[in-house]
C-alpha cells in the first residue's frame, strides 16, 4: 500500500502518455514494455466539414420526423381500419389490415427513434477518447474515524445500551414481523391427502360419451373405434370441472377378445371393450394417439407408448407405469358402468406412489 | 244360384274352381309383384358386382384373397363396406404400391365408375358402412364452433390442431387434412382406414361429422382468415421459435454488426 502515500495527482505512471509521432518509438527503444498509449485522435468528416455535419443533422432530424409520421400513421390506422378486415399482402399472405398496419407503423416509429439516436451519436456527438482515472476504493483515515465517532455518539444518544426494555422489545418486534410471511406459506397446503389416489369414478357410475354427453352402450362401440368418455353427472359448467376431468377422462376401445394378451385386462373389460385413463403416467399429458391395428397409444409429449392389448404396458418412452384401467360392466338399462375407481392413481408418478 | 249349386258335384267342377284359383293368384301376383324398375335396379346392382368382381380379381385379389378373405399381405375385406373401398381406392391409397408402415395417398388409377363397381362387390361380401351421400357430409349448415370442439377432442391429438398431420410410431403418420374432399374425411371417420381408429355413427353421430368437416374447411388456410400473416406451416411452436431465433435475433445481430463495423472516421484505414 506504499504507493497510496503518493499524491493523487501523480498519475503519470498508469495513464497513457500523450504521444505524437516518433515519441512512442523513442520510448519503445528504452523500455520494450512501455505503454504505447492511445493512438492519435482521428477526426470524422462531420468534425472537419460543416457541410457533412449539416447533412448528418438533416438525416437524424429526418429519422425522428419519420418516427413521428409512424406514430401518426399508427393512430390513423387504428381509426381507419375495422377489426376483421382481411387484405392480401404479397409475402405475408392474408392478414388483418388493422394488425398489419399497426405493427408496421409502430415498428417504423420505434426503429426510427433508435436509428436516429445511433446516427446522431456516431456522427455528431463528440468522439474524443477520454481516459477516466480510477479513484481509490477506500475512504481516507480521517473520514473513517469521523464515521466511527458519529456511530458511537448515536448509540449513546439513543440510549440503546441503557434502555434495555426498548431495545429488547424492538428486537422482539423485528424478529416477529417475518412470521407474518411464514404463516402465509400455509396457503401452499393443505396436503393433497388421498386426492391423487381418487377420481370421480365409483361403483355404478355410468360412462357417457364426451361427444354427445349420452350414456354409452356396449353395442355403440365397434372394434377399431376410439371413443372418449367421462363419468355421468360431470358437467362443463361445474366449478371443479377442469380438476375432475383432468383425472377422470378415459378412452374406450374395443379389441377382439382373442387380441387381448393380458387376462386381467380382459376380465376388467366387457366383451372386449376396455377403458383406460387418458392421462399419461409420465407427466400427465392427455394421450390418445391410438393406432387401431397395433393397439398402441402414443403420448404426443415425450413419445411414451402403451400397448392397450397388453394391460396398457409401457413399451417405449419415459412413462414409468401402465395406464390405469377402469373396471366396467353393464347395468340393468344396458349402459356401460364403472365397477369402482381406478385401482392405481392416474397421471404422473408422485412421491408416495 | 240354384243352377250353380246343382252342378257343384259335376265332374268338371273341380277343374273350374282350380281355374278360378289360378286366375286369382296370377292376377294378384301381377298387381302386387315388385315394380319392373326395381327389377332393373337389381340387375344393374348385380351387374356392378359382377364388374367389380372382375376388377377385384385383377387389382386386389393378390393381397386380399380371391374372395376378399384376406391373406398375410392384406386384411380381410369382409364387412369393411363400400365406404372403405371408396376411401382407399378414391384417394389412391389402394392398390398399394409396396408394403410398408403406412400406405400413402397417391395418384388415383381407377375411374369413379370403376371404384363404385369395386365398392359394390366388396359391399356384397358382408354388411359394412356404405359410401355416404352428399347430404350426409355436406358442411353447409353445420356448426363450425362445435366442429372445432369435436376436432380438438377426437382428432387433434394425431392430426394436430391445425389439421396439418403429425408423426406416429414406427414410420406411421397422421396425414395432413388440407384440401381433402369432405367425402373422404367422412369416410375416414366412418371406416378408420389403416391405423386410424374409426368414429362410427353410434359414438359420433352423422351431423357431428359434418360439423368437423365444416371446421376443417374453415381453418383450411387458403381461404380462411389468418390475422397474423405468415403461418410458417401452422405446425406449432417449433417452426415459430426457429423463425424468431434465426430471422428475428439474426437480423438484430446483423444490424448491430453492420453499425459497428462501419467507421465514421474521415480517414478510412
Amino acid at each position: 500500500m506504499s504507493h497510496e502515500t503518493g499524491s493523487h495527482n501523480d498519475v503519470s505512471d498508469n495513464l497513457p502518455s500523450e504521444q505524437h509521432g516518433g515519441h512512442g518509438a523513442e520510448a519503445a527503444r528504452t523500455d520494450p514494455f512501455a505503454d504505447p498509449g492511445l493512438p492519435p485522435h482521428e477526426h470524422r468528416r462531420q468534425d472537419i466539414d460543416e457541410k457533412a455535419a449539416k447533412h448528418s443533422e438533416r438525416v437524424v432530424a429526418g429519422l425522428f420526423t419519420l418516427s413521428m409520421l409512424g406514430t401518426l400513421g399508427f393512430i390513423a390506422s387504428y381509426v381507419i381500419f375495422p377489426v376483421g378486415k382481411i387484405v392480401y399482402i404479397f409475402p405475408v399472405g392474408h392478414v388483418s389490415a388493422l394488425n398489419f398496419s399497426l405493427g408496421l407503423t409502430l415498428g417504423l416509429a420505434l426503429f426510427c427513434i433508435g436509428a436516429g439516436a445511433v446516427h446522431w451519436a456516431r456522427t455528431l456527438m463528440s468522439d474524443e477518447e477520454i481516459a477516466d482515472e480510477r479513484h481509490r476504493v477506500d475512504a481516507d483515515d480521517e473520514l473513517r474515524e469521523n464515521v466511527r465517532q458519529q456511530w458511537i455518539t448515536g448509540a449513546k444518544e439513543s440510549g440503546f445500551g441503557r434502555r434495555k426494555l426498548i431495545r429488547n422489545t424492538m428486537f422482539g418486534a423485528v424478529s416477529l414481523v417475518p412470521l407474518a410471511g411464514v404463516v402465509l406459506l400455509r396457503d401452499l397446503g393443505p396436503l393433497p391427502e388421498d386426492k391423487l389416489q381418487h377420481t370421480l369414478w365409483a361403483k355404478g357410475k355410468v360412462l357417457v360419451n364426451t361427444n354427445t354427453n349420452k350414456p354409452l352402450r356396449p353395442e355403440d362401440i365397434v372394434v377399431g373405434s376410439l371413443t372418449f368418455g367421462q363419468p355421468q353427472g360431470l358437467e362443463e359448467a361445474d366449478d371443479d370441472f377442469q380438476e375432475q376431468i383432468a383425472k377422470a377422462a378415459v378412452m374406450i376401445v374395443r379389441l377382439k377378445p382373442e387380441d387381448i394378451k393380458d387376462k386381467r385386462e380382459a376380465d376388467w373389460g366387457h366383451d372386449g371393450i376396455v377403458v383406460f385413463s387418458k392421462i399419461c403416467t409420465h407427466v400427465g399429458c392427455p394421450i390418445s394417439l391410438y393406432e387401431q391395428q397395433t393397439h398402441h397409444v402414443l403420448c404426443p409429449c415425450h413419445q411414451s407408448t402403451f400397448d392397450l392389448s397388453d394391460g396398457a404396458r409401457v413399451i417405449f418412452g419415459p412413462a414409468g407405469h401402465p395406464l390405469p384401467q377402469l373396471r366396467i360392466s353393464v347395468n340393468g338399462e344396458g349402459n356401460l358402468v364403472a365397477l369402482g375407481d381406478f385401482e392405481a392413481p392416474v397421471g404422473p408418478a408422485f412421491w408416495e406412489r | 244360384m240354384k243352377k250353380l249349386s246343382a252342378r257343384r258335384r259335376h265332374p268338371l267342377a273341380a277343374f273350374v274352381v282350380l281355374l278360378f284359383a289360378l286366375a286369382a293368384t296370377g292376377g294378384l301376383y301381377a298387381a302386387l309383384a315388385p315394380a319392373p324398375e326395381a327389377k332393373a335396379d337389381d340387375s344393374a346392382q348385380s351387374l356392378a358386382i359382377e364388374q367389380g368382381k372382375k376388377l377385384y380379381s385383377v387389382g386386389c385379389a393378390s393381397c386380399h384373397g380371391t374372395s376378399g378373405q384376406g391373406s398375410s399381405d392384406g386384411p380381410s375385406l369382409v364387412g369393411v363396406g363400400s365406404a372403405a373401398v371408396d376411401f382407399q381406392v378414391g384417394t389412391g391409397r389402394m392398390p398399394a404400391q409396396q408394403p410398408g408402415a403406412q400406405i400413402p395417398a397417391k395418384k388415383v388409377i381407377y375411374t369413379q365408375a370403376e371404384i363404385d363397381q369395386l365398392a359394390a362387390y366388396v359391399a356384397s361380401l358382408g354388411p359394412g358402412p356404405s359410401t355416404p351421400t352428399k347430404d350426409q357430409y355436406d358442411p353447409a349448415d353445420a356448426d363450425v364452433a362445435k366442429g372445432g370442439e369435436l376436432f380438438r377432442t377426437n382428432c387433434a391429438q394425431c392430426h394436430t390442431v391445425s389439421g396439418k398431420g403429425g408423426a406416429l410410431t414406427d414410420g406411421m403418420f397422421a396425414p395432413s387434412l388440407k384440401g381433402v374432399d369432405p367425402k373422404y374425411i367422412y369416410e375416414a371417420m366412418q371406416t378408420g382406414p389403416q391405423n386410424m381408429p374409426s368414429f362410427p355413427d353410434s359414438t359420433m353421430p352423422q351431423d357431428t361429422k359434418a360439423d368437423i368437416i365444416a371446421y376443417l374447411q374453415e381453418i383450411d388456410t387458403a381461404g380462411s382468415n389468418n390475422e397474423g400473416g405468415f403461418t410458417l406451416g401452422s405446425i406449432g411452436p417449433v417452426s415459430e421459435g426457429l423463425f424468431a431465433w434465426v430471422f428475428g435475433l439474426g437480423s438484430l445481430i446483423a444490424i448491430a454488426t453492420w453499425v459497428a463495423a462501419r467507421t465514421t472516421k474521415a480517414k478510412k484505414s
